[in-house]
Formats: C-alpha cells, sequence, structure tokens
C-alpha cells in the first residue's frame, strides 16, 4: 500500500476525484440503504439477493451500501443509478423485487411502479425527491450525506466536501473558530441548548495543559435514534467536527462515547477513526499544521443517565455512572478533573457545515433564540416513521400532517410528546407552536435530543404516562433522593389508577411529586422526567378524573377498566373471534351472536382485531 | 471572607466554604442528611435544597438545563453577596416530601432502634413533621435480613437511606473499599432496587473490611452500628468522655460513651485536628479491656515464687533499687531501655532523658524503628 497520508489541499483534490467516481460511476450502480432501520426490514437479505444476482447474471454492475435516507417508513430503500440517466430510490423492496431489479438495471430500465422519487435527476412520472412530501420541508444540513454516500468511505466523504473544512478550520486562530461558533447561535443539540461557542470559550481559557473532547453518542431515549442515524450514515461529519472542536479548545486527546447497543454504529465510528488515522486526519501532525489530535471509543453499557455529561465522564472514567453536582462544570473540570468539552453527536455533525459556510449562512435559519436545524425521529401513531431533519422554528402541525403525512387510519391527533420519555406531551390545541428550546419549554416539554412520538385517540394518556415512568424508574441511577423515589412511588401510584384503585387525593400527590421531583433532582434526568407527567396532568386531567372517579378509560386501554363486548346487532356468528380468542372466552353457535365470557378474557384484544364487522366493542 | 444572607441574617462566612458549611458554622441548620463533614460532597438527598439569588439572578433559574433545579447548600461553594433563602414554605413542603419518601423505602422502625434519638433522618422526620403513620405511600415490610457476620459491624438495610456516606467514608478515609451501591433506581427482574452492599455483595466478615468502624460513625441513621454495643444503652443514658487513644502515637481523640463505668460505644472526635473523627479498629473496638476482670489494676511483687498485691510506690522503690544495684555492679551501659509507641511524644522524649540521665547510657530505642 502506497502513502495515502493527507497533507496538503492538493491531496484532498485527488481523494475527492477519486471519491466522486464512487459516487457515480460511469456503469450502473444498485446501492442498498443498509442502517440498522433497513437491517431490520430485511435490507440485509435484499443485499445478498442483489449480489447473488449480479454475479448471476455477469452484469456489469456496482453493489453498494449506504445508510438511512430517513424514509424509515419505506425501507429497505435501494437506489439505482444509471449514468448519465438517472438515480432513483425504490423502496419497500423484497429479495424477489431485489432480483428483479438486478435484471432490469443490467438492460437499464426502470420499474415506475415500485420507485419512490428520483434523485439529481428527472425522470417522467417519478417525483424528484424534493417534492416527496415527507422531504419537501426538510432542509438537509447535517443530514445531508446520510443515505448518499457509503458510510465507510472517507474517499466518497471527502467527494461530498468532508476535510476541506479541517483544512480551513487549521488555518484559522482556534478563537476565530469559537467566533464562528458563537456568531452562529449554535445550541447543543443534546437536550440542554447551552450555546456550543460558549462552552468552547470556557474550555479554551479553562486552565490546565491536557484538555478533553468527548462527542456524546449516548443515545437513551427509546423511540429516538437520531445519533445513530448520523453514526451510522456520515461518522466522518462527526468526526471532522469533533477534531475541529478539539483544536478549538486546545485538546489533543478525544473520547467517541457510545453505547454497546449500537454495533452498526461502532463499527462505523471504529472504521471512520481508523480510516482518518490511516489517511492522515487523525493523529500525529495533522495536515502540517502541528496539530495533534486522536481519538478513543468508549462504549458504554446503556444505562440512560449516561447521556448527563457528568455520568458520562464517570462512566468513561470506568466508575458507576453517578452524576456530580455542578459547578464545578466539566468545561473547567471533567474528564480525569481536566477540562473537557462534551457535545453532542449532531452538535459536532453541524459543525463543518457552519465553518465551510459561515456564521451567518446558519443562523440565517430557525427562530430567534434557536439556529439552524434540528433532527429529530418522528415516531409512534403517524404515517411516515423516520428520521427528519427541519429547521427550528417549523410548526408542530407541518411536522406531523405535512412531513408525517398524519395519522394512519384516519384516527383523531391527539399529543406529540418531544424530548424522549422526559418530554412533554403537547395537546392539538398547541399544535401550531414552533419547535425551538423556549416554545416547546413553555408548553412544558423539551427539545430533548430530538424524539417526537406521535399518539392518537387510541392512546391513554395515563397509560403512556406510566410506560414513561417505568422506564425512568428503572433508568433513575438512584444516587438522589427525589429522582430515586419519587420516580418509583410516582409510578406506583399510576399503575394503581390504571388498575382502577385510584384515589381521590392521588391527583394532588403525583402533582406535588412531579414537581418537587423536577425542582429538586441532582441531574436533567430527574429534572425532566416529571415532564409527561406534568403535562398530562394539565393537558388530560379529564382522563385521570375519568380512571380515578368513573373508573373508566376513555382510550380503551387500561385492561382493569374495560370490558370487550359483543355488539348483537352487528355480531353475524361467523366464529373469527372464537378462533381468534387465545383463551377460549368466546362461544357461540354459527350463524349466531356469540358472547364473551367476562371471567375467562384477558383482554387481550384479539377479537377486536380480527372482528371484520365491528362486532367488537370495547366499553 | 464573603459575605452573604441566609434567610436575611447577614453572615460572613469562610471563602471556599460551601452554603452549608457557612449555615452550620453561623448556627443555622439546613436540614441535610448525605452531607458530613470531611466527606466529599455528594448532593445525593437534596433535603439541603435552597434558593440562591445573586442581586436580582436567581442561580437555580439560570444554568444550561431546562427546568429550574434548586441549588443544594452542601455542594455550593459562596459566593459574594448571594442572598440565601434556606427556610421557606415551599422548600418546608419539598423536604418533607422527600423524607416522606425515604421513610417510605423501607421499613424504619425506631423502637429498639440503636440510633434511636441520634438518628438524623428520626430528627428531620420530627422537625419536619412527618408522621410515619400517615405516609401517602406503601413502605414494605422487612425485606432485607440484617447482616451480623461482622465481629463489629452490624448492617441493617431496613435503616438505610442510600445516602453514601458510608461509602465515601470507606473510599476517602479509610481507603477501604468496601461498601458500594448495587442496583439502580428502578425494581427489575434483571436490575433490583438500589442496596448497599458490602465487597461482591457478601456478607461483611467476607470482605477485606478492617472493621474500622469510620462507616457507623459516619451513618446518620441505624443502618451501621456497633456490634458490641446492642442493647448496652440508649445514647441520651450514656456519659461522654472525652480523652486520648491509649494505643498508638497518633492521638486519636476518641469520645468514650460510658454507662455503669464501662466503655459501650467509642467515637472519634470531628473536631480533633489529627483524625478528624476517624478511628483505627483498636481505638473504636479495642477499648473494652478496660473493664476486663483480668485486668490488673495493682502492681504485684513476686515474692517465693508468688506474685503478691504492692503499693505504688512499694514496687516504684523495688524497681529502682534494683536498676541502681545493676548500674553500681556493671556500669549504666549494662541497662538499656525500649520504649512504646502507646506513648506520647512528651512520655517518649521524658523516657529517653531518663535513659540518657538516671542510667547514664545512649543504649534507648523505641518499638516504633524496628
Amino acid at each position: 500500500m502506497g502513502d495515502t497520508k493527507i497533507r496538503k489541499p492538493e491531496d484532498l483534490e485527488k481523494l475527492r476525484a477519486e471519491g466522486l467516481k464512487l459516487i457515480s460511476p460511469d456503469r450502473s450502480k444498485i446501492t442498498v440503504g443498509m442502517a440498522t432501520c433497513g437491517i431490520a426490514q430485511g435490507a440485509k437479505e435484499v443485499f445478498d439477493a442483489i449480489n447473488e444476482e449480479v454475479s448471476t447474471l455477469e452484469a456489469n454492475i456496482i453493489v453498494a451500501r449506504t445508510a438511512c435516507i430517513g424514509y424509515c417508513q419505506a425501507e429497505p430503500i435501494v437506489e439505482v443509478y444509471l449514468p448519465g440517466k438517472s438515480r432513483i430510490l425504490y423502496h419497500r423492496v423484497t429479495p424477489k423485487k431485489a432480483r428483479e431489479l438486478v435484471s432490469l438495471t443490467a438492460r437499464g430500465e426502470i420499474k415506475r411502479e415500485w420507485t419512490l422519487y428520483s434523485i439529481e435527476s428527472s425522470v417522467e412520472g417519478i417525483p424528484p425527491m424534493e417534492e416527496v412530501p415527507f422531504y419537501k420541508k426538510q432542509v438537509k444540513i447535517v443530514t445531508r450525506n446520510c443515505g448518499f454516500i457509503d458510510p465507510r468511505s472517507i474517499t466518497e466523504y471527502v467527494a461530498r466536501g468532508g476535510y476541506f473544512v479541517l483544512a480551513k478550520a487549521l488555518g484559522m486562530k482556534p478563537e476565530g473558530l469559537i467566533d464562528e461558533i458563537s456568531r452562529s447561535g449554535l445550541r447543543g443539540r443534546g437536550g440542554a441548548g447551552f450555546l456550543t461557542g460558549r462552552k468552547w470559550a470556557i474550555a479554551r481559557n479553562a486552565k490546565g495543559n491536557q484538555k478533553y473532547m468527548i462527542c456524546n453518542g449516548d443515545e437513551g431515549d427509546p423511540g429516538a435514534y437520531m445519533d445513530r442515524g448520523m453514526m451510522e450514515g456520515d461518522p466522518f461529519a462527526v468526526l471532522e467536527g469533533m477534531t475541529i472542536a478539539a483544536y478549538a479548545i486546545g485538546a489533543n486527546q478525544g473520547y467517541w462515547y457510545t453505547r454497546d447497543e449500537y454495533p452498526l454504529a461502532l463499527e462505523m465510528i471504529t472504521n471512520a477513526i481508523d480510516n482518518a488515522k490511516e489517511y492522515g486526519l487523525l493523529g500525529k501532525d495533522i495536515l502540517r499544521s502541528g496539530f495533534d489530535f486522536d481519538v478513543r471509543i468508549a462504549r458504554g453499557a446503556g444505562a440512560f443517565v449516561c447521556g448527563e455529561e457528568t455520568a458520562l465522564i464517570a462512566s468513561v472514567e470506568a466508575r458507576p455512572p453517578n452524576p456530580s453536582p455542578r459547578p464545578p462544570y466539566p468545561a473547567i473540570s471533567g474528564l480525569f478533573s481536566k477540562p473537557t468539552v462534551i457535545n453532542n453527536v449532531e452538535t459536532l455533525a453541524n459543525i463543518p457545515q457552519i465553518i465551510q459556510n459561515g456564521a451567518e449562512w446558519f443562523s440565517s435559519r430557525g427562530t430567534q433564540s434557536t439556529k439552524g436545524t434540528k433532527v429529530f425521529s418522528l415516531v409512534g401513531k403517524i404515517k411516515n416513521n423516520g428520521l427528519v431533519e427541519v429547521p427550528m422554528g417549523i410548526s408542530l402541525r407541518e411536522m406531523v400532517f405535512d412531513i408525517g403525512g398524519g395519522i394512519p387510519g384516519g384516527a383523531k391527533f391527539k399529543a406529540v410528546q418531544s424530548g424522549g420519555p422526559s418530554g412533554g406531551l403537547i395537546p392539538e390545541e398547541f399544535i401550531d407552536t414552533p419547535v425551538d428550546y423556549e416554545h416547546l419549554e413553555a408548553l412544558g416539554a423539551i427539545m430533548g435530543s430530538g424524539g417526537m412520538i406521535v399518539t392518537d385517540e387510541s392512546t391513554c394518556m395515563v397509560d403512556l404516562t406510566k410506560f414513561f415512568f417505568d422506564f425512568l424508574k428503572y433508568e433513575s441511577c438512584g444516587k438522589c433522593a427525589p429522582c430515586r423515589e419519587g420516580i418509583r412511588q410516582a409510578h406506583e401510584i399510576l399503575e394503581r389508577i390504571t388498575k382502577g384503585e385510584g384515589k381521590d387525593i392521588d391527583i394532588e400527590t403525583l402533582d406535588q411529586v412531579a414537581h418537587m421531583v423536577k425542582d429538586f433532582s441532582l441531574c436533567a434526568l430527574g429534572g425532566t422526567a416529571p415532564n409527561p407527567l406534568i403535562t398530562t396532568l394539565k393537558y388530560f386531567r379529564n382522563e385521570y378524573l375519568a380512571h380515578i372517579k368513573e373508573k373508566r378509560c376513555p382510550a380503551g386501554v387500561c385492561k382493569n377498566l374495560i370490558t370487550y363486548k359483543i355488539d348483537p346487532e352487528k355480531c353475524n356468528g361467523c366464529h373469527v373471534c372464537i378462533r381468534s380468542c387465545p383463551q377460549g372466552a368466546i362461544t357461540g353457535e354459527k350463524k349466531k351472536v356469540h358472547s364473551i365470557d367476562q371471567e375467562g378474557c384477558i383482554k387481550c384484544g384479539g377479537c377486536l382485531e380480527a372482528c371484520k364487522f365491528d362486532a367488537v366493542i370495547v366499553e | 471572607m464573603v459575605n452573604i444572607t441566609i434567610d436575611g441574617k447577614p453572615i460572613e462566612a469562610r471563602e471556599g466554604s460551601t452554603i452549608l458549611e457557612a449555615a452550620l458554622e453561623n448556627g443555622i441548620d439546613i436540614p441535610h442528611l448525605c452531607y458530613h463533614k470531611g466527606l466529599s460532597r455528594a448532593g445525593a438527598c437534596r433535603l439541603c435544597g435552597v434558593k440562591v439569588r445573586i442581586g436580582e439572578r436567581w442561580l437555580n433559574k439560570e444554568g444550561h438545563a431546562p427546568h429550574s433545579m434548586h441549588i443544594t447548600a452542601c455542594t455550593t461553594e459562596v459566593g459574594e453577596g448571594m442572598e440565601i433563602v434556606a427556610h421557606d414554605a415551599e422548600l418546608k413542603k419539598a423536604r418533607q416530601l422527600i423524607i416522606e419518601f425515604l421513610l417510605a423505602a423501607n421499613k424504619h422502625d425506631c423502637m429498639v432502634c440503636e440510633s434511636n434519638g441520634v438518628c438524623e433522618l428520626q430528627r428531620y422526620a420530627y422537625e419536619l413533621g412527618v408522621d410515619q403513620k400517615n405516609l401517602r405511600f406503601p413502605s414494605p415490610e422487612y425485606t432485607e435480613p440484617v447482616d451480623d457476620s461482622s465481629e463489629a459491624i452490624t448492617r441493617d438495610l431496613n435503616n438505610c437511606i442510600l445516602c453514601a456516606r458510608c461509602v465515601r467514608a470507606c473510599q476517602e478515609t479509610t481507603v477501604q473499599r468496601i461498601w458500594h451501591f448495587y442496583g439502580r433506581g428502578g425494581i427489575d427482574d434483571t436490575l433490583p432496587k438500589m442496596k448497599l452492599i458490602a465487597g461482591f455483595d457478601q456478607p461483611l466478615a467476607e470482605t477485606e473490611c478492617v472493621s474500622c468502624g469510620n462507616c457507623i460513625q459516619v451513618c446518620p441513621t441505624g443502618a451501621l452500628t456497633e456490634k458490641l454495643a446492642h442493647f448496652k444503652g440508649r445514647p441520651w443514658e450514656f456519659k461522654k468522655v472525652r480523652t486520648i487513644c491509649p494505643y498508638c502515637g497518633v492521638g486519636c481523640q476518641i469520645e468514650l460513651w460510658v454507662k455503669d463505668n464501662k466503655i459501650v460505644r467509642v467515637y472519634g472526635c470531628e473536631d480533633a485536628p489529627d483524625n478528624k473523627g476517624a478511628l483505627c479498629v483498636k481505638g473504636r473496638f479495642g477499648l473494652d479491656f478496660v473493664s476486663h476482670p483480668d485486668r490488673l489494676t495493682k502492681p504485684l511483687i513476686k515474692r517465693n515464687g508468688k506474685f503478691e498485691e504492692a503499693s505504688w510506690d512499694g514496687a516504684l522503690d523495688l524497681i529502682a533499687d534494683r536498676f541502681k544495684d545493676l548500674k553500681d555492679k556493671y556500669g549504666g551501659d549494662a541497662l538499656s531501655g525500649l520504649s512504646s509507641a502507646k506513648c506520647t511524644n512528651e512520655e517518649n522524649y521524658l523516657f529517653q532523658k531518663f535513659i540518657r540521665t538516671c542510667f547514664g547510657t545512649n543504649s534507648v530505642d523505641h518499638c516504633a524503628r524496628l
């Protein structure tokens, strides 16, 4: 192997030319989206099928892989590139469809019925990406490479403009970089929204020769996978951002913290670090600037609290991840008691873009207080699940109904939860609220790291809150009394209420517990944990009252409070429900009205789903 | 000095002291359970949460997190011009709730608890008016078996409030690292609710515990107690005698808890400059010899092969005569002196002076040199 080290801009130019050829080669190329979301939906099988078919047909086709383009709902997604002709994405590809695609591609043909959209090309009858509702209101800055390049290839990353920014940054003064980031108004994307530039400046000015740069890729929120998407899709952008940040604060050692439950992300970041080292973009004397920077991976065991920066530091130091009181802030005394900057994956992925395009370009998007874009994972009762990057200030309505496509099955929207398990639930009356830190906070929710869970009328708010508290109870690190005991006791009360054993005083007690835990907890886990409780008590108090006073679950979810019955008007005695009942609790003769034995019914809802005539009703 | 006010009272606080230390040093109590003088700042019980304002700026409303957490007095250092609200109706209500949680977390029973009367949880429950009978949260039955495997220390997790004082004392003072926490906040099949464990969740006797008992001294409740003192007296029945440990030359200051003229418990004096409250196994648990029936309390002189009780003067005269005889007969260098580390510096000084001037020899040594 020759010397691959990049030393000057010309070397980068050479690499870019190579990369462009990889992205748009002179022969056909089939690319499979192989992020975790894709693999879960069968992308691996599709990938294998394509490879097999290509070799069977001896077709002149390159088979490549990429990560997630955000449209998780439509996975497995396959991109077919026909040189000089088109770049088209096919969705919900099965191995069978994949084989057919290979032969079509070999003949230079397109299968219009299976297409999702086209990129950088106009083909009649296929909408371009920008016009698909899911993408129309999105602005791809952070995720611009996700799904477009092979995340394992530094060459393709450079082809998309990568590492030119690092070369530019290393030519600037650290203070100049910090100033640029400060002026851009970038705020930490991990949840707290602290100004990134200010954090850097504090660490830069902190006393000490040894400083550390940590990338926080812990991401513990259930239903949130923005950072995973980034690490799987464009690890080099994060690494480049991290290197720039390290240069700005004067750190020579970095740690990339991520959870072991992200094996693919770990594989990608390990590869990225190794590649960057091989190309001399990490290590000693980067780009002949005299700046040294090395990155190690720190793997976490998946505790939610490890996303909290002081707990994360403890975890990197191989101590139990218990948060410590601040001050001192990590920027003054962090890892091994040295000044340490911890930035979230998405924050770091923003850095190269800001340095490249300037602070004004970045701050031209967003609201007064919150600039730029934010990646959200849009999940729950919504048509288009996926990772979406939107400009700050977009309304929740646009996110749920325009990008998300609304609620499937025509059900009525109920609330959207912003900010992961410790976010607040925002009801329909506030759905026109613009998304930024201040507006969400005013409603009792948080931006968090960007989890957005949509619920519809079939969701019981008490039950949902209980679900989050079950998670938070388990994940509370146990160090401080309000969080450890408060969440547990609130969970017990919620459990009682959903069982129909609620007492009149419970709402008052829950209210008091929620506010105390919020105000008195040691870290942000306890400080935000009560949000779902506080917001549901505020916006959906009637549901609590129905559970407690009337022993009734309006959404028909809480098993102890509902009964399944058969509507004799609608039942035609088809026996389907009888076959669906795991308990044998439904009886009835064929063609005669069936009935459910309430003693035997375990309220699984199987009959409700099975009945095609809406004859099973929930009371 | 740093000028602050606590609940409107102006105070000159030591620079670098925390709000809680400044309050305590000036006779203001802010409820606290996890704080203990000399241990690292934990901020775990959150009882000492206060509101702090400098000028018009409320510190707890600022910060970077999207919530308005109260500042804990035990972890926040005083700053010039701080106006601190340490007691108001809202804080009281929150503190009551924390105490309620702690009481509900375990089955606390003060009836025969060794810490009854000195228990800090009991104290704050009383002061804040939290009645165990009116808890809004269910508390479990006795769930944890008492670990009395150790010769010296009894661990009763039913009384443990997870304040981590013992964990810190063992780690920071004794540096033995016996106590740890296991589990997290939740209750689950795979991960139990957080509890205090010894070693790898072993009986205390099977760990490397050196039985210094520093954990007992810092424990705010009756979770860790002196095994040998059980049922030998309630805290208010003891006469407390301050003295110096007789064992070694460190000179740890100790407080003896004496009942019926017997030493039942020993505590290190926390204001002592040398030991700062810490003791070793001998100082804390080794003073029972004082009232041992076999202990010699009078000098014995052997006559005709039998020990006979003698007076101190008689015994000392005999010793002096015999030394003098030996010195006259063989010269001073026939004698030598070996001193003990149990003596103080002053005693050791006098000892060598005595050997040199009275015996007339430089053959004098000390056990600590070996």
